[in-house]
């Protein structure tokens, strides 16, 4: 195995509240050691001055469309466009075709991620067979081949009993619950956020509702159970709300917002462009003022991307046509900056804990973390770059994003799994031998 | 506007006016059936992927009158039918150079969306889902104008569908660039409260009596069926609570007119008696429907 130091970053931990200049000295796969002017003998050398290092960044939510629909992304390409956006693992959800609701689908994952991803994938099992929300799935087998929490994200599960079941399974498995919440005949046939953007452009709304109702529903359900429950893509200002009225009775709920749902409202869209239509869907600015408010207290613990490739001829039909779903693995670490750290609404190590220590401690993986003889996973980033994000040169096979065009400050430098440099910035220099 | 007109709602007085005015010039032309150049040797295609009889030959009608060649199409019969997308069947046509396409659709934004793609044709908007309908607010507000000096301080009452009405929207946003006062009236299921902030000079009501107490023009919305998911009422608990009778005019001003965009259903959303009145204006609006068309093509298609 190759050996790396990585010189003159300004290292970031939020696991152990770390902020120095260090290098940090990876060897056989692990961190060997961090501290000042490290010397490892054979080692390349990566010169991160002016860049932060932090651990590899965990993106707790994306679609990777293997298998079934390969046509719009694949377990390796979704893996590249992960590397290129400054994720070192990945969680995927289930809704594959097949759905990954048996441990044949998630070997089948795992296996195709061993030979083909470039980050590290773990799977979420489906809750219910096929999704279909009636019977559940083999959630202790899947547990047993590797999936790191259940979901049937996208198709919600309607039935309260049907929930609680899983939650119990969950639990008795020691995973935890992520739910897509909206009731699905509340939000029947919408396209957007129901609002007068909706009423104006004429589409069909779904409204906060839809995805409040079921907050509370699996709130009660979770303190019934006892199961942990961990909220999908937050998006309303009542579902902040609960989480945080949730958290405050001590109950083990958590939840994660995506970098669109606190940089966009429903009315950025530019008239009837698919690529803003996603669920749940751009909310009200209020929504996403409580979205971010959420952020800065803590009642949401992790940002994810929910990142959804759609092929272009899906996304190139008439609004009510298109499926929903953007790109994210991308621009998440220039957005968020964007967002939240330029303008002074979070500290920097508090959006390296969005994005490691927060999603791990939903989900257990043991990552997310600079610790001597933890993987070498690591991101490095900088805080400053301009850059405009071209989403014709993304590594995703799909190109539906609400960002193309869009200029930054800051984004993702180098991304290193398991002390393998897997992407880096044109133009990053690494001398020395074995890189 | 040289590249189509999609909408009301991004039209300024101007502009409006400006085809308003056109259109009165339009309209001896227009009933003395005669037939001038000003388009000759211009080519319109009717695009029409939704059923209509009014708009789409009042289109052709007016292409002609104009002496311009109009080809219409419609969506069963084309290659729609064989599964081509909206994009493609466009860039089809717009291969084949026309000098405007007028369409309908009955997906809110798809002339929107089209526009973004076919960038050398200009597109008209003959009705998109439930968004707008511009040329109908154009007629609409022509026939008003036949009969009242200004449309300012107006009290125009909009009865029925509003959440599934592109008539009702494109009708408000004109209206209220006007200085109208609007009332909108319909069941709470197909009136979301988020019209109010659409425009200045629009309120909501539930109760028909209220939208008609002193209104110089009642518009009634056909009932759209067939875009309502869960309907809130039968068609006869509507009519009781939403239909216009004649016993409701007395409320409205005593020279009030009654409008409807047409197809009426009679007995559903307006009573044969209020039809077939002097008060209706309907077919002036059909009419009308040929004069403001024409003002737009040409306003589009003219040097």
């Amino acid at each position: 195995m190759p050996k790396l130091v990585i010189r003159n970053g300004r290292v970031m931990d939020p696991a152990s509240g770390l902020d120095a200049m260090r290098d940090v000295a990876i060897e056989d796969g692990r961190i060997a050691a961090i501290g000042e002017g490290l010397a490892l003998s054979g080692a390349g050398q990566l010169d991160a001055s002016g860049l932060i290092v932090a651990p590899g960044f965990i993106d707790m939510h994306v679609h990777l469309r293997e298998p079934g629909f390969e046509y719009a992304e694949t377990i390796e390409s979704g893996s590249r466009a992960a590397a290129a956006g400054g994720f070192t693992s990945i969680c995927c959800m289930p809704n594959t075709s097949p759905v990954n609701d048996s441990a044949t689908v998630t070997s089948y994952i795992i296996g195709r991620a061993e030979r083909h991803a470039i980050v590290n994938v773990f799977p979420i099992g489906a809750i219910t067979k096929n999704s279909a929300g009636e019977e559940l799935a083999a959630i202790g087998l899947m547990k047993n081949a590797g999936i790191v929490a259940i979901s049937d994200d996208g198709r919600p599960v309607m039935n309260a009993r049907v929930m609680r079941r899983a939650m119990e399974t969950a639990r008795s498995f020691g995973i935890p619950v992520i739910d897509h919440c909206e009731d699905l005949h509340l939000s029947a046939g919408g396209d957007m956020n129901e609002s007068i953007e909706s009423v104006r452009l004429g589409l069909r709304g779904i409204p906060a509702a839809s995805e409040d109702v079921m907050v509370a529903r699996d709130i009660l359900l979770a303190e019934l159970t006892g199961a942990r429950f961990h909220v999908a893509h937050i998006s309303s200002r009542h579902s902040v709300e609960m989480v945080a009225f949730a958290k405050a009775r001590g109950l083990a709920v958590t939840s994660e917002a995506t970098p669109h749902h606190f940089a966009l409202a429903d009315n950025a869209m530019p008239p009837y462009d698919s690529n803003y239509k996603m669920k749940p869907p751009l909310r009200s600015t209020c929504d996403l003022r409580a979205v971010t408010e959420g952020i800065v207290s803590g009642a949401v613990d992790a940002i994810a991307t929910d990142h959804a490739p759609h092929a272009g001829s899906e996304k190139m039909q008439e609004f009510e046509k298109c499926p929903f779903g953007i790109l994210g693995l991308e621009t998440a670490i220039a957005v968020t900056l964007d967002c939240l750290v330029h303008t002074g609404k979070i500290p920097l190590m508090r959006m390296l804990e969005l994005f490691t220590t927060g999603p791990d401690r939903v989900l257990n993986l043991n990552r997310g973390r600079l610790a001597i003889g933890a993987p070498a996973d690591i991101t490095i980033f900088d805080t400053d770059r301009a850059w405009t994000y071209d989403v014709n040169r993304s590594a995703s096979k799909s190109r539906n994003s609400p960002f193309h065009g869009r200029s930054f400050r800051g984004g993702p430098v180098a991304t290193i799994v398991s002390g393998q440099i897997v992407w880096a910035f044109d133009g990053l220099a690494v001398s020395g031998a074995s890189q | 506007m040289p590249s189509g007109l999609l909408g009301i709602e991004p039209l300024d007085r101007v502009e409006i006016e400006a085809i308003l005015d056109r259109a009165r010039s339009f309209q001896p032309q227009q009933t003395a059936r005669r037939k001038s150049d000003q388009l000759r040797g211009r080519m319109i295609v009717n695009l029409f992927f939704e059923a209509s009889t009014r708009t789409r030959t009042s289109f052709e009608i007016a292409a002609k009158r104009l002496g311009a060649d109009a080809i219409s199409i419609t969506a069963t019969g084309s290659s729609v039918s064989k599964g081509e997308s909206l994009v493609d069947t466009l860039n089809t046509l717009g291969a084949m150079h026309p000098d405007a396409i007028v369409m309908r659709h009955a997906a809110s934004g798809a002339p929107h969306f089209l526009a973004r793609y076919l960038v050398e044709t200009p597109i008209i908007n003959a009705g998109d889902g439930t968004h707008e309908h511009p040329t109908q607010a154009l007629l609409d507000a022509r026939t008003i104008l036949d009969r009242r000096p200004t449309l300012e301080d107006l009290r125009v009452a909009i009865i029925g569908d509003i959440a599934h009405s592109r008539v009702a929207r494109s009708n408000l946003y004109l209206l209220s660039k006007f200085g109208a006062q609007i009332v909108l009236c319909g069941p709470a299921s197909l009136l979301p409260p988020e019209l109010e902030r659409l425009a200045p000079g629009v309120s909501l009501t539930h109760k028909i009596e209220d939208a008609i107490r002193g209104a110089d023009v009642i518009m009634m919305l056909r009932v759209q069926f067939e875009r309502q998911h869960e309907p809130a009422f039968s068609a006869n608990e509507y009519f009781q609570f939403y239909g216009l009778r004649l016993e409701h005019m007395i409320l409205a001003k005593s020279d009030a007119i009654v409008m409807h965009p047409g197809p009426i259903n009679r007995g559903r959303e307006i009573s044969s008696e209020v039809a077939d009145s002097q008060r209706s204006v309907i077919l002036n609006q059909v009419e009308n429907g040929i004069a403001v068309r024409m003002a737009v093509l040409e306003r589009i298609l003219g040097n």
